[in-house]
């Protein structure tokens, strides 16, 4: 179930590395039983400092009968004597109770959430959105729920400049909701967090083997002004380009051979895709170049981050030629 | 017997320490013994300690030279390092060492293994103490060349240089003390290019034989750029395996023990009062993974420089003999295929991956950028 699609149920586990849609679905299962009960009680517990227990405590009954919400925060973080005590809970729920179980996610506390699954527990996942269409769909949905709307090339700025975290994004959406008016114009984003791209060593690396030298350098640019260090860049680009070498060698023997390899299939495609645009001389010149540059990036050279510009521009050159 | 007996070839060195163990006027308070890797710097070393810590001038059964030349004797010091480098809080100990007096022997002997893996902060540390010890203390510090010491430390000591053993030495070495078939010593020791340990592990270890083998049957299986890098990923994971081989018991060993001195063994969760001791243990253990790792790299790339040594004396006709003898045919083939400029530029190639590793440059990468300036080039 979706994070903006909860109900009531009386077991709720909420699992997912996305602490920003966490919150929001434990927000809106306390909200939706008050909705239900005004006077519901809510009990926060914390997983890592629980003392045995706390929980048979917020969840027998009353004196007054009222409906009761226990929200259970860090599950990944629980102690023993709060898995034992849920585990009896399981056996033996509460009428009027909703148990909220959140779990940061982890391999933690595996076995425990097969338990509360198997138990017929309402599951909600929030895990962190990765790719770029699906943040533009988070935001999209955010303004909408303010009962705004922004055109495509407004969103596209905004994932581009607050899209690495996912609470900024949202935090972005609510300024903007709260600032202007009118629909959200590529302009007003550019004005608000313009100048800002968030580039990682691997989004710089995509560029140089895409052969698309400007991009290349400019998101080498601003990767570096928001605090990216020259080593990981240099490592970023050397793996893109052992992954191309890998495919390259293993093409013509078809299938069974990529998969050899150990590399996850859609890695295998990608690569085939960029391969197109590489000959063997371009891969072999491009490696030998990265190899300097990581040398010196490692204080073989003077200036680190012209080591790096160099090496971005030399693999882009190569396969663009 | 004598102290002397283990060192093969170096003859004059000898003559130099015997001279200066039993004539007062011919000793100094610092060497620097330096030597190619394998030409026994160390063993010349710990040789010249029991000499000096004996009665009889190394006579090589008393208990002074046997404890001295196991390390163990108290007067002896020896620092070694299983690391990238030596610390330089280990140096600074070594200060306040070298003032004390002998306690029972005749001298203070402190012998550094490697002092070109000294930072030069870390050896500045030492100049005061080397340049003016009291009377009875004597410096001995190993390195391939007097160059890879910094030149304060090189001008505060006698310079001793070894040798490279010639391979007969070393094969009639390998017969004598280990008792190897002549034959298999011969091939060993020029294999191993007279580096005494190298030969000594080849000749009793037949997987390190295979091992160099498959080492120097790469460059045949290089066509292209993609083999060039599986090769490297290959050749990397077995320097990683090695290196894992080599570490992993003693490390879970010296875990245990630091668990049970602790009073921490068999605990669920450690108290978080002990875990920094845990972790620095566990980065020292990855620092000696490191080097062990790295270890078995350069020794591979020693292999291939060997071979394309043997590539460029068939392709220039020198007509001297060929160090990897059993791999007669590659060489031939390899000579046949590529010119000698092509093969000087390989062996360039190499020798800069060497440099770049021990510049941590990822192991991956550099083996990567070699394998590829081997490969077929038209």
């Amino acid at each position: 179930m979706a994070w903006d699609a909860v109900e009531l149920a009386p077991i709720v586990l909420v699992t997912g590395a996305e602490q920003l849609l966490a919150e929001r679905a434990v927000a809106g299962l306390i909200a939706a039983a008050k909705q239900r009960d005004a006077d519901v009680e809510v009990t926060r517990l914390e997983g890592a400092g629980y003392v045995g227990g706390t929980l048979l405590v917020a969840t027998s009954p009353s004196l007054f009968g009222e409906a009761r919400i226990v929200v259970v925060q860090g599950v990944e973080q629980a102690n023993d004597e709060l898995i034992s005590d849920a585990l009896a809970y399981l056996d033996a729920p509460a009428d009027d109770v909703v148990l909220v179980l959140h779990h940061g996610g982890g391999q933690r506390g595996k076995k425990f959430l097969d338990a509360v699954r198997g138990a017929g527990a309402t599951v909600v996942t929030c895990e962190p959105i990765k790719k770029d269409t699906d943040k533009v769909a988070f935001a999209a949905a955010e303004l909408r729920r303010a009962g705004r709307r922004a055109d495509a090339a407004a969103m596209r700025a905004l994932v581009e400049a607050v899209g690495a975290d996912l609470r900024e994004l949202a935090a972005s959406c609510a300024q903007l909701v709260a600032d202007t008016s009118g629909v959200i114009g590529a302009d007003v984003v550019n004005r608000y967090y313009g100048g800002r791209i968030e580039a990682t060593g691997f989004r710089v690396a995509d560029a140089a083997i895409a052969g698309q030298t400007g991009q290349a350098v400019a998101l080498l640019r601003h990767a570096l002004a928001t605090g990216a260090d020259p080593v990981p860049l240099v490592a970023a680009l050397a793996a893109k380009l052992r992954v191309l070498a890998k495919v390259a060698a293993t093409r013509g023997r078809g299938g069974a051979a990529a998969r050899d390899l150990g590399l996850a299939p859609w890695l295998v495609e990608r690569a085939l895709r960029d391969l197109s645009r590489w000959t063997p001389e371009a891969l072999a010149a491009a490696i030998t170049a990265v190899a300097q540059a990581d040398a010196e990036v490692k204080g073989g050279g003077r200036d680190p981050v012209f080591a790096v510009e160099r090496a971005v521009i030399r693999v882009a050159s190569a396969a663009a030629s | 017997m004598s102290v002397w007996d283990d060192l093969v070839g170096q003859e004059a060195v000898v003559e130099v320490l015997r001279g200066a163990v039993a004539d007062p006027a011919a000793m100094t308070h610092a060497w620097l013994i330096t030597g190619p890797p394998g030409s026994g710097r160390s063993n010349a070393a710990r040789a010249f300690a029991a000499a000096l810590q004996c009665l009889e001038g190394g006579c090589g059964d008393c208990l002074a030279c046997t404890t001295a030349l196991a390390g163990t004797h108290a007067d002896v010091t020896v620092v070694a390092t299983e690391t990238v480098g030596i610390k330089i809080d280990e140096t600074r100990a070594l200060v306040s060492l070298a003032q004390r007096a002998p306690s029972g022997g005749r001298w203070r002997v402190i012998l550094i293994e490697d002092a070109d893996r000294m930072a030069e902060r870390t050896s500045n540390v030492l100049l005061k103490a080397i340049e003016e010890p009291p009377p009875r203390t004597v410096w001995l510090l190993c390195a391939p060349s007097p160059q890879d010491v910094v030149v304060t430390i090189r001008s505060r000591a006698r310079s001793l240089a070894l040798r490279v053993p010639p391979v007969e030495a070393v094969a009639a070495l390998l017969v004598s003390r280990d008792g190897v078939d002549p034959q298999v010593a011969a091939v060993c020791a020029r294999a191993a290019q007279s580096h005494i340990g190298i030969a000594r592990r080849l000749a009793r270890d037949p997987e390190a034989r295979d091992r160099r083998a498959q080492v120097l049957a790469i460059p045949a299986a290089i066509r292209g750029v993609g083999d060039a890098v599986l090769a490297a990923g290959r050749l990397v994971e077995v320097a990683q395996a090695e290196s894992k081989a080599a570490t992993e018991q003693r490390d879970a060993q010296e875990k245990t023990a630091l668990l049970r001195a602790m009073g921490a063994e068999g605990a669920a969760t450690l108290p978080p009062s002990l875990r920094s001791q845990v972790t620095q243990l566990e980065k020292d253990q990855k620092s000696r993974a490191t080097r062990a790792q790295r270890d078995v790299l350069d020794r591979s790339m020693i292999d291939l420089l060997s071979l394309y040594r043997d590539v460029l004396v068939v392709q220039l006709g020198a007509g001297v003999d060929l160090v990897n003898a059993g791999q007669a045919d590659q060489v031939a083939a390899l000579a046949a295929s590529s010119s000698p400029e092509q093969t000087l530029r390989r062996m360039d190639a190499i020798g800069q991956t060497r440099t770049r590793l021990a510049g941590n440059v990822a192991p991956l990468l550099a083996m990567e950028a070699m394998t590829i300036a081997l490969r077929p080039q038209g």
